[in-house]
Parts: C-alpha cells; sequence; structure tokens
C-alpha cells in the first residue's frame, strides 16, 4: 500500500468538511445564527493543537531518554505546526468573538489562557535559538518543552472551568451537549478533527524531512 | 391543451404554496438564517471560493512533498557513491 495514503485520506475528509460545512444543516441559534458553522473549522483546529503538542511532548520524553537528536527534530517540528494552527485559531476565534460576542478579544479566562499557552511556546522557540551546542540545545529545550505542556493543559482545560467562561464547556455550561450540537453538525465536527490533525501531521512531516536532507547534506 | 393547463395548475399551486411555506419557516422559528443566500444558489459562490483555496494549498503541499522527496533520493543515490570509495581508502 503506499504509504501517502494518509494524506490523501485527510485531503479526502477536508473536502468534505468544506463542502457539508457549508451546504450542511445547521441549528438555527440565535446570536450565532449561520456563524455556527465556524465551528467545524475553528475547534478542530485547537483539537489538532493539542494533538500536536501532546506528540512533541512525546518525542521530547523520548529524546530525554535516548539521547537521538532526530526525535528532539521531531518534536520541533511538531511544535512548530502546533503554534502555527493555535496562531490561526486565535485569529479565527477574534473573528468569530467579533460577530457574536461584541468585540475581537473580550476578558474570557480561556483567551488570556490561551494568550499565556501561546506565549510560552513562542518561548520554547526563542530559547532552542539562544543555543550554540546541538545536544545542550536539544536537552534543555526538550525539558522545557514537557514543562510548557504540562502547564498548557491545565490552563486551557481547567482554569477557565473554575470560573465563568463564554466558550461552551466551561463555567458549567456543557460542551457539545444537545443545545450546542445536533447529530447533524457531529457528522461533520468529528471528521474535521480528524482531517485537521492529519494536515498537521503531513506538514509537520514536510518539515521533519526537509531538517533530514539540511542534516544529511551538512555532514 | 386545457385540460392539462386544469391538472397543471393545482400542482403549480401546491408548489408555490410549500414554497411559501418554507420561507416561513425561520420567521416562524424567530432566528434569522441566510436562506435567501441558499435559495438563490449564491452560496455555492462562496463554496467555490473557499474550495479554490483549499485546492491551492493543498496543490501547494503536494508540490513540497515531491520536491523534498526528490532531495532525499539525491541524498541517497549520493551516499551510495560515496560509501564504497572511502571504503577503498580504508583497505
Amino acid at each position: 500500500m503506499n504509504k501517502n495514503w494518509w494524506k490523501a485520506l485527510a485531503v479526502l475528509i477536508l473536502s468534505y468538511v468544506v463542502l457539508k460545512g457549508l451546504l450542511g444543516v445547521v441549528p438555527r441559534q440565535p446570536i450565532l445564527n449561520e456563524s455556527i458553522r465556524n465551528v467545524y473549522f475553528h475547534v478542530p483546529l485547537w483539537f489538532a493543537m493539542i494533538t500536536l503538542l501532546l506528540t512533541s511532548a512525546v518525542y521530547s520524553i523520548r529524546y530525554l531518554r535516548n539521547g537521538r537528536l532526530g526525535d528532539d527534530l521531531v518534536a520541533v517540528e511538531f511544535a512548530n505546526t502546533a503554534i502555527l494552527f493555535g496562531l490561526l485559531g486565535c485569529a479565527t476565534g477574534s473573528l468569530w468573538a467579533n460577530f457574536t460576542w461584541g468585540e475581537p478579544w473580550p476578558n474570557d479566562p480561556k483567551l488570556n489562557c490561551v494568550a499565556v499557552g501561546m506565549l510560552m511556546y513562542l518561548a520554547y522557540l526563542i530559547l532552542r535559538g539562544s543555543f550554540d551546542d546541538e545536544q545542550r540545545r536539544a536537552r534543555i529545550s526538550a525539558v522545557y518543552n514537557i514543562f510548557a505542556f504540562a502547564v498548557f493543559v491545565p490552563l486551557i482545560f481547567i482554569v477557565p472551568r473554575l470560573t465563568d467562561s463564554l466558550h461552551p464547556g466551561n463555567g458549567g455550561n456543557p460542551a457539545f451537549g444537545k443545545y450546542d450540537m445536533d447529530s447533524n453538525m457531529r457528522m461533520v465536527f468529528y471528521p474535521a478533527i480528524i482531517g485537521f490533525t492529519l494536515l498537521g501531521v503531513w506538514i509537520t512531516e514536510l518539515g521533519v524531512r526537509m531538517r533530514r536532507v539540511k542534516m544529511a547534506l551538512d555532514d | 391543451m386545457y385540460l392539462s393547463l386544469l391538472r397543471k395548475f393545482p400542482l403549480a399551486a401546491l408548489i408555490l404554496l410549500s414554497q411559501n411555506l418554507m420561507a416561513q419557516q425561520p420567521v416562524a422559528q424567530g432566528v434569522e438564517m441566510a436562506d435567501r443566500l441558499r435559495a438563490d444558489g449564491k452560496i455555492w459562490v462562496v463554496v467555490a471560493v473557499i474550495a479554490a483555496v483549499f485546492a491551492g494549498i493543498i496543490l501547494y503541499l503536494v508540490r513540497l512533498d515531491s520536491q523534498i522527496g526528490k532531495l532525499e533520493k539525491e541524498i541517497k543515490n549520493q551516499k551510495k557513491e560515496v560509501r564504497p570509495k572511502t571504503q577503498d581508502i580504508d583497505r
């Protein structure tokens, strides 16, 4: 079997998501109106980002266990793609919030926590840039990456639930409950998560191969 | 001719009536949606634009993928050529 089949699957799923996401039936909700369709594009970006960050942290742990620079390289590229998705998630969220919550960046715990999380990961990239020694850079940034993920998860999953948040699923209101989504929406939403995650893995794979080519040329 | 028109009339009336009912639906439910956009078929313009953007990004990724693949092959071939030579020198 062709080893690139999952890339075709990503394209297939995302095409379905674009078509069905725009043409499918959605519940009629006040305030949200048609913008409820953003759920198919904005939310999966974050889900994909979390998956990519988790993978990045796993590769950092692997690097610390065996000391292979190849694992560190994979960890960086996963973090890179995750940060790209995070920035896109912030941008799409801002656009959406501007129309439904009245301002592009309302004082919401989820938004502010995510801002802190994004800065943490940007600091990860800056930290990497500040070492000349390869092993040193890989070791210290791997430790930082694991800590960053360990802080990021409670920041976006626990803190917004402790207080009141505009996001569904936080501050007491259940996420993906029957009030937010019906079965029609789930038929698009769940594939969208898989599609965007696969797309992220594809972009990461390209970055990893690019770095390996560069390393081989340097040798 | 007259008869066929007579036959068509109730059908046409039914269609007109049902369309009217469909149009009344959102008002009845009280939430305004882009029903007009869908009825006009202009939603397809939006679909086409987003599909074009998506296709462009995918084409870009595919091209990048194949270019990196070519570089990988080149490096593989180079290594194959270099290795026997260094072994000769070692001997």
